[in-house]
């Protein structure tokens, strides 16, 4: 796996997703923006501070000037500000929320959250996700899957904290919470997306690159919000259909056991 | 009113300091109070700063101060951690800032500049002040029970909020004293600004900073009243069990939470939690620039540029605050419809922004500046105030915000705002009107010893935010080391930290200032500035009831520099002849 190094610092990090440079671009020439109009301004604010600092024999003036130059300035501030709302902020966001990939071409994953830790559910080889109970929720179900009696349910996959995804191929995400308010976030992906007791709300990215990357909680959750740690791992399609056809032979391991037992 | 317009020289020690219904004392109560807990909020940040520059090492000093329940083994908690970021929030918030700017300076400077007696309810402006001190004890007294304070930020985000421990139970009754309080002053300004205002003061003479605190008390008084009943329906979620903020099915720490009926919205919260502290953040800022305005006007002698376009500004600003409070929402799961509103908003509401700042600095062109204490703060205040504001256009647009949603660059952009921003003009506020409020001046030296340090190390804090938000290193974390990306902005977390502790060193020449010109300060006449307004006409300090006669207003709030007139001031309240 060839992971990637470095790509962290007081810029933006490394941005491996389809839809990210969209994000980039916008905070890019936001700055720009911002940094001329900033430095313009301040040239001009200390250019006065020097100039009309009070002297002998010059009094201060009582006519008012007539700024017409501020008042272009004030008209190109809005100009500019619509075409970035609309130019570079609606299309990134419409692809975002509006083109969220179909269930046939995406790899679906439900993401449960709760503090201070994310399961990962795949549908296994079915591809039918197991119904959800709160009520079977524990520490060996985190999911609350009813294994016996749920056939849909009976070969789903369910891990904790590890999400693994094949590259270059769009990745759905159902995101729920069981317990507080958390935010599903991935930086390199230009992922952020709150996650909500109550509500079911999708979030998808495509992976350029494959490696392994820190998944975070964005929104504070409790005592462990810092340590609500998750990693994804980035994989080819065949290594990642590899590791789905361990964890489903796992899983069958540990049923038997159960059987046994 | 009739009977208050003489002085009250024979009022006993607890009617006159303590219980007072005069404005100024009630003013003077409000700053000392409000300044305390800025130094308490301000102590929370630096036990935090403390974690997040060396977060594995050991503190026994913090152990010695906080207990071994909080600081166990010298460590600090996470949850005690939560608790310090909530409760520093809160406190500069709500019991810091807005009471200072707010209670304070509205209360002792808007009714001199009106040439009223005292506001028009003084013992409504008594209970303000009692309410919002208990209030404020609620929330300390929160630290000591178990589980201590609040500790779900000073957002209080459902259903972690209710969940929560006792300390929240405590944090929203104090949220009700508070907001009560924010209520009963907020009437008392409205009123006394529409009925008390002398004779000639029409609306278009008032100083900018009348109009600023007239545009605040509305914000004050349209936006606590959800709030006020979101914090009750939160207290019934905890203490009732009902489910306004509880959806069904949940499952806590394995545990099934039954006693919720469920079927509510935690989004529900949000809304009506952010349809207050959107304008609560103008409450935060609107006055500081009415000072800003007022300070610049004194010192530069002549006018304020574009005065219409100030108060047209100011209160379009006001209306459009109402109307952006879902921008702190973006990745609650809206679509584009919902979110293009509030972006457009959102960027609408940067335009008046813009033009008051822009009115600001061409006030200076042509001016005579002088460079005193005061001024430094309130010309400070502006380039400040510009990052924070330009910085809330990523936070503004949907396509940004999500790289840049809960990171420092978010504490970054709105402690530019509050902390260089509106600190700053209330440090301006305060060397410009304890003459009025005493009779002395405080010394100038050490106001440059404070302002300067203060410029530097602010920046020294806030700027490295903002990059180590770029960089997307979250917000709240306990320790910031567990992640790369958080990892490799952490040296920065270094530098923020002891800028945080030098910062706290520069405001001792502020205090010993403060402290010590009560009694040493040079003695200066009525109006030092040589300002317009009228509460340079009152005596220094100024009796109960204010004006030895009721003053009439000739004039419009700045006429300084006049040509033709021998003096570079024109006071309202004298008639000139044309």
């Amino acid at each position: 796996m060839d992971e990637v190094a470095g790509g962290f610092g007081v810029w933006l990090p490394i941005d491996i997703s389809t839809h990210g440079a969209g994000v980039d671009r916008l905070i890019i020439v936001l700055h720009a923006f911002m940094a001329i109009l900033f430095v313009g301004w301040a040239i001009f604010l200390v250019y006065c501070l020097v100039r009309f600092r009070s002297r002998g024999g010059c009094p201060a003036r009582y006519e008012l000037p007539k700024a017409k130059p501020s008042k272009y300035a004030e008209i190109a501030v809005v100009i500019i500000e619509a075409f970035l709302l609309i130019g570079l902020s609606m299309p990134v966001w419409a692809n975002v929320k509006n083109e969220i990939p179909q269930d046939k071409e995406a790899t679906l994953v439900q993401v449960v959250a709760e503090q201070f830790a994310w399961n990962f559910h795949y549908p296994g080889a079915d591809g039918l996700f197991g119904k959800t109970h709160s009520k079977l929720m524990g520490a060996e179900n985190p999911a609350g899957l009813d294994r016996e009696k749920d056939p849909q349910a009976r070969d789903d996959i369910v891990t904790i904290n590890q999400l693994h995804v094949p590259v270059n191929k769009p990745v759905r995400l159902q995101l729920r919470s069981k317990d507080v308010i958390h935010s599903f976030s991935i930086p390199v992906l230009r992922v952020k997306q709150d996650v909500i007791p109550g509500m079911d709300i999708p979030t998808w990215f495509q992976a350029r690159q494959t490696g392994k990357f820190d998944i975070a909680c964005a929104q504070l959750c409790g005592l462990g919000h810092y340590r609500m740690k998750g990693q994804i791992t980035i994989e080819s399609p065949e290594q990642f259909q590899a590791w789905l056809a361990q964890e489903a032979a796992w899983m069958e391991g540990k049923d038997e056991e159960e059987v046994e037992e | 009113m009739s009977t208050e317009h003489h002085p009250h020289p024979h009022l006993p020690f607890w009617r006159r300091y303590i219980f007072s219904t005069d404005h100024k004392m009630i003013g003077i109560q409000y700053a000392l109070t409000g300044m305390v807990f800025l130094l308490v909020g301000f102590g929370l940040i630096m036990a935090m700063r403390l974690q997040l520059a060396y977060p594995k090492s050991t503190f026994p000093f913090l152990e010695a101060l906080f207990g071994s329940v909080n600081v166990p083994q010298g460590i600090m908690a996470p949850e005690f951690y939560n608790q310090l970021g909530a409760m520093h929030g809160t406190i500069m918030i709500f019991l810091g800032v807005v009471p200072l700017m707010v209670g304070g300076f509205g209360n002792f400077v808007l009714p001199l500049q009106i040439g009223a007696p005292d506001m028009a309810f003084p013992r409504i402006n008594m209970a303000s002040y009692w309410v919002y001190f208990v209030g404020g004890v609620i929330m300390l007294v929160s630290f000591f029970v178990p589980g201590g304070a609040a500790n779900s930020g000073w957002t209080s985000y459902a259903p972690l909020s209710v969940i929560a421990t006792a300390g929240q139970t405590l944090w929203l009754f104090g949220m009700v004293a508070l907001i009560t309080s924010s209520l009963l002053g907020a009437l008392n300004f409205i009123t006394t600004v529409i009925q008390l205002r002398a004779r000639g003061l029409t609306f278009f003479r008032l100083p900018f900073f009348v109009w600023a605190q007239f545009v605040t008390a509305f914000l004050l008084l349209l936006a606590f009243p959800p709030l006020e009943a979101a914090g009750v329906l939160q207290l019934m979620d905890r203490l009732a069990h009902t489910s306004f903020f509880m959806p069904s099915g949940l499952v806590v720490s394995g545990e099934m939470q039954e006693q919720f009926t469920g079927g509510g919205n935690p989004l529900l919260w949000q809304h009506l939690f952010w349809f207050l502290a959107h304008p609560e953040v103008y409450v935060l800022i609107l006055p500081a620039m009415g000072i800003v305005a007022e300070v610049i006007a004194a010192n530069t002698r002549k006018p304020l540029w574009g005065y219409n376009w100030l108060v047209g500004s100011v209160i379009f600003v006001g209306f459009m605050s109402f109307i952006v409070w879902a921008h702190h929402m973006y990745l609650t799961g809206m679509g584009t419809t919902l979110s293009t509103f509030f972006q457009a908003t959102t960027m609408i509401i940067s335009v008046p922004s813009v033009v008051i700042l822009t009115a600001l600095v061409l006030s200076l062109w042509g001016a005579s500046i002088r460079y005193n204490v005061p001024m430094l703060f309130a010309l400070a205040f502006l380039p400040m105030f510009a990052i924070g504001g330009l910085t809330g256009l990523p936070l503004g647009l949907t396509a940004s915000d999500i790289h840049l949603h809960d990171t420092y660059y978010v504490i970054g952009h709105f402690h530019y705002v509050v902390a260089p921003g509106t600190l700053f003009a209330l440090f301006a506020g305060v060397y410009y009107w304890f003459p009025k409020a005493t009779g002395r001046t405080m010394n100038p030296l050490l106001g440059k010893l404070h302002f300067w340090p203060s410029f530097v190390l602010m920046n020294g804090i806030f700027m490295p935010m903002l990059f180590q938000g770029l960089g997307g290193a979250n917000r709240r974390y306990f320790d910031p080391t567990m992640y790369e990306h958080t990892l490799a902005v952490q040296g920065w977390s270094v530098v923020i930290s002891w800028s945080a502790w030098l910062l706290a060193v520069a405001q001792i020449p502020f205090i010993i200032n403060l402290l010590v010109s009560l009694w040493a300060g040079r003695k200066v006449s009525d109006n030092p500035w040589q300002a317009t307004t009228l509460e340079w006409a009152a005596p220094s300090p100024p009796p109960h009831g204010n004006f030895a006669a009721v003053p009439t207003v000739y004039c419009g709030p700045y006429e300084y520099s006049v040509p033709g007139r021998v003096s570079d001031f024109c006071m309202q309240h004298v008639a000139q002849e044309a």
